[in-house]
């Protein structure tokens, strides 16, 4: 075992050869790569799914869950490959992924927190549930941006 | 690979890091992790606040422009180009650390010139696009697009969109810098007299890291 010009206490473990590693680098890269196509085309459906009359709320939000899973993947090669974090030892590995489990709660709380508001202002607060309902001239696709329109207020 | 228990390799026994990591390196590991909570809280708070509303922008509506084309319409073709910039600017990273292992100058010299290359670049498209965005009246505070279902949107699209690009963007930029001085060093010979390459590895951490948030920001912004 070589030892690390930094210190003793070091020792690097390196039996990959040049080629396996470029190999390596290469399948990550074109991985990464086609995934994100895939983003992209499920991003365009959603984006014709909305613009037809009358859009699956259901086909959204699974399309939009497969991009979620999708992005996890490719976070998981970025870290895993491209920062050689699935080369460290065990333990190392452990004390940084374990504290990000708390994300697991994070989301999951935060996210939940958001759409009972939501919920609870629609049910008890008029005021609100009038001024976010869509106007009747605007049927035609969001995201025309009219000059005239003053900015939202914030909520 | 459970090597904690071994009776050759005490790993916890003194005399060798537990981690089999240099100091630095396992700090700049646990930086990261500290940064992404920070991005998580801003990209969760985004999420809360888009959830507690009853209808939000389409972003395919919103980001539909591409330099030079006029007023084509063109959603996702734009930040498409800039996340394949960051996917390979991130690649050839991996490939300047991998020649610092080699201890090889020129090597490293070469993949880092263009791992800047390509952070600049991504700089530049998100400077083209902020100041597009400008122009049709967005900014912090002022949201010139409608909901998707027609109704009068809020300023917390713009505010979130801006100051979470802006704070990936700042990374980004920071990290173009710490590659620059990291491009100097090498070139002066600064880590063939130390003998090893290891700053090398770090900054490539850092980078890696800002493609990373990158993922997520594309999708919480662009794809969902």
């Amino acid at each position: 075992m070589e030892h690390n010009p930094v210190s003793s206490e070091v020792t690097f473990v390196h039996h990959v050869s040049d080629a396996d590693f470029k190999k390596k680098v290469r399948k990550t890269t074109i991985l990464l790569s086609v995934i994100t196509v895939i983003e992209l085309a499920i991003g365009l459906i959603i984006y014709n799914m909305h613009k037809g009359e009358h859009p699956s709320e259901f086909l959204i939000t699974l399309f939009k869950g497969v991009v979620c899973i999708l992005t996890l993947a490719k976070a998981f090669y970025i870290v895993s490959v491209f920062m050689h974090l699935g080369d460290e030892l065990r333990n190392m590995i452990m004390t940084i992924v374990v504290p990000l489990l708390l994300f697991v709660w994070f989301i999951g709380a935060f996210l939940w927190d958001g759409g009972s508001y939501r919920n609870l202002r629609n049910s008890y607060d008029p005021h609100h549930v009038e001024r976010t309902a869509p106007s009747k001239d605007a049927h035609k696709a969001a995201g025309h941006h009219t000059e005239a329109q003053k900015p939202g207020v914030a909520n | 690979m459970e090597q904690t228990v071994n009776t050759e390799r005490k790993w916890w026994g003194g005399g060798r890091s537990p981690f089999n990591l240099e100091y630095g390196k396992l700090m700049m590991w646990y930086f990261l992790m500290s940064d992404a909570f920070t991005f998580g809280a801003f990209l969760i708070s985004y999420g809360t606040v888009r959830l507690s509303s009853n209808s939000w922008p389409d972003p395919n509506a919103v980001f539909n422009s591409f330099p030079f084309m006029g007023h084509a319409n063109l959603p996702l073709a734009f930040v498409s180009l800039m996340t394949f910039i960051l996917i390979i600017s991130s690649v050839t990273m991996v490939l300047a650390v991998h020649e610092g292992h080699k201890m090889n100058k020129a090597g490293v010299i070469k993949w880092l010139a263009w791992t800047i290359i390509g952070g600049l670049a991504f700089l530049g498209c998100q400077a083209w696009e902020w100041t597009h965005l400008y122009h049709q009246n967005a900014w912090w505070g002022s949201n010139p697009f409608m909901n998707i279902d027609g109704s009068v949107s809020s300023t917390n699209f713009t505010n979130f969109f801006f100051t979470i690009t802006g704070f990936h963007g700042f990374h980004v930029f920071s990290g173009v810098i710490i590659n620059i001085i990291m491009l100097i060093m090498t070139w002066k010979g600064v880590f063939d007299n130390r003998g090893h390459y290891l700053m090398i590895e770090k900054a490539g951490l850092y980078w890696h890291f800002v493609d990373l948030v990158w993922v997520f920001v594309f999708l919480a912004f662009y794809l969902i």
